[in-house]
């Protein structure tokens, strides 16, 4: 099988990567550059757990072919806080305990992020539209919901 | 040590033109598989249900990511066009807002940033979502092949179950639209086990508009999925609708007549029976909200 050399942006840093025509973004995050925030969920577009952002908009990141990449730019939850500093969507999740086992919790940072970027604003509807492609097992959803729309408050996604 | 990747082996290649498709189509044929946003293909992949050994991406070719509106001809949708791209399109929206509405039912955000409407369409599962819709807007898939370029209406483009009539050397550019009919409403409206990101179980598109020429005063378009082996209209009910002037009967007496004419199979989501039912149901309350949105 033929390989692809890549060159892309990951969370600022510029990576050159030799990658096969069948490992997804997922893997390339997870199993070449160490960044294993990006869960492993479903591997079918259902679960959002590999929730990143391309070009500035969140996709499955199980969903991306590696070889696709070249010239792209992908956002991770390692790339949200900036020199230790949370994003104020970030400490919406801390401080209203919006994860419990945290498995689901950096694809839905991605999903989120996303619609702050896009709709400052969001009604409560807005982010559960937004977050039907991030499952989350423990939760019941409320806290998460709340977190997103403090956050709308209280700075957005930066 | 990379884990498994979960995709078994291929080789990925990216178009630069029609004619690398058509090379590749004509060397490699059987064994290649065209490739667009990839979020059906890499399911049925991951399932071992399909395993080409070539991939070939045709996102990049020129006019595959285009929305081209005019007033005269109508609407082209290139390929490519993602389902986010389409449902935030103005001239879409105001135009062919059943498109719009469809497009958001499917999956989630992330999955409709890579989905394709030419995937949904060359795809050709009975419950694609985008296939109601395009068919009440009578959408034709244009086909490019080295013999030139041909249109095929959509019901003459799906042949069954995962099958279409793309022919060995062609494949989908884009899929057209003629101008809707002037005072054109409509809606699609899907059942699945959730209310959003599920397949649909039935869903119908109706689109109504003023027609003087025929008794009723109106006709309507009606489009069905995931109640038979391809997405399908109705002429019959459509025709029976134009007989007389509307009431509230009528519109039962169409919902029953598409329970009779719809042929679902008993699958994981639901019994023969019970989307039967639902065909009647959402056909009588979608062709009920309509004709309320033309008066």
């Amino acid at each position: 099988m033929a390989h692809h050399m890549i060159s892309l942006l990951v969370n600022g840093q510029k990576e050159k990567l030799l990658v096969p025509s069948n490992l997804t973004l997922l893997h390339v995050l997870r199993d070449m550059l160490g960044l294993t925030g990006t869960k492993n969920g479903c591997e079918a577009g259902e679960c959002g757990a590999c929730t990143v952002l391309l070009d500035g908009e969140p996709v499955n990141s199980c969903m991306v072919l590696a070889p696709e990449l070249d010239g792209r730019e992908v956002i991770t939850v390692e790339g949200l806080a900036k020199d230790g500093q949370l994003t104020p969507l970030q400490e919406a999740f801390a401080e209203l305990s919006a994860v419990q086992c945290g498995y689901c919790t950096p694809g839905m940072l991605m999903s989120a992020t996303a619609l702050l970027r896009r709709k400052p604003h969001p009604t409560q509807q807005d982010v559960q539209e937004a977050l039907v492609g991030n499952l989350c097992r423990c939760t019941g959803y409320q806290r998460i919901i709340d977190a997103v729309m403090v956050a709308s408050r209280t700075g957005g996604a930066e | 040590m990379l884990a498994r990747p979960g995709l078994p082996e291929f080789e990925y290649i990216r178009a630069g033109s029609s004619q690398d498709v058509f090379d590749l189509l004509k060397e490699k044929g059987a064994d290649l598989k065209l490739m667009l946003g990839g979020t059906d293909l890499f399911v049925q992949m991951r399932d071992r249900a399909q395993g080409p050994g070539i991939l070939l991406d045709v996102k990049g070719l020129p006019g595959m990511q285009e929305i081209d509106y005019r007033q005269r001809s109508g609407l082209t949708i290139g390929a490519a066009v993602t389902l986010n791209q389409l449902s935030t399109d103005l001239d879409l929206k105001e135009k062919y807002p059943v498109l719009c509405q469809a497009a958001d039912t499917v999956g989630n955000y992330q999955l409709r940033n890579r989905a394709t409407l030419g995937g949904n369409i060359c795809n050709a599962s009975p419950s694609a979502d985008m296939a109601p819709a395009a068919l009440v807007y009578e959408g034709e898939a244009v086909l490019e092949s080295p013999r030139g370029e041909r249109s095929l209406a959509l019901e003459q483009f799906w042949l069954g179950p995962g099958s279409t009539a793309l022919e060995g050397d062609e494949y989908l550019k884009a899929i057209h639209f003629p101008p809707p009919p002037p005072g054109a409403r409509g809606s699609y409206l899907k059942l699945g086990r959730s209310r959003m990101g599920d397949l649909a179980i039935v869903g119908v598109a109706v689109l109504g508009y003023p027609d003087k020429s025929v008794p009723a005063g109106l006709r309507f378009r009606i489009g069905l999925n995931s109640t038979a082996p391809t997405p399908y209209r109705i002429p019959a009910v459509e025709e029976f609708l134009t007989r007389e002037p509307l009431t509230e009967d009528l519109i039962s007496l169409a919902g029953e007549m598409a329970m009779e004419i719809s042929s679902p199979i008993e699958d994981v989501r639901a019994t023969e029976l019970y989307q039967k039912k639902m065909v009647r149901n959402l056909t009588v309350k979608v062709l009920k909200e309509t004709w309320e949105s033309l008066r």
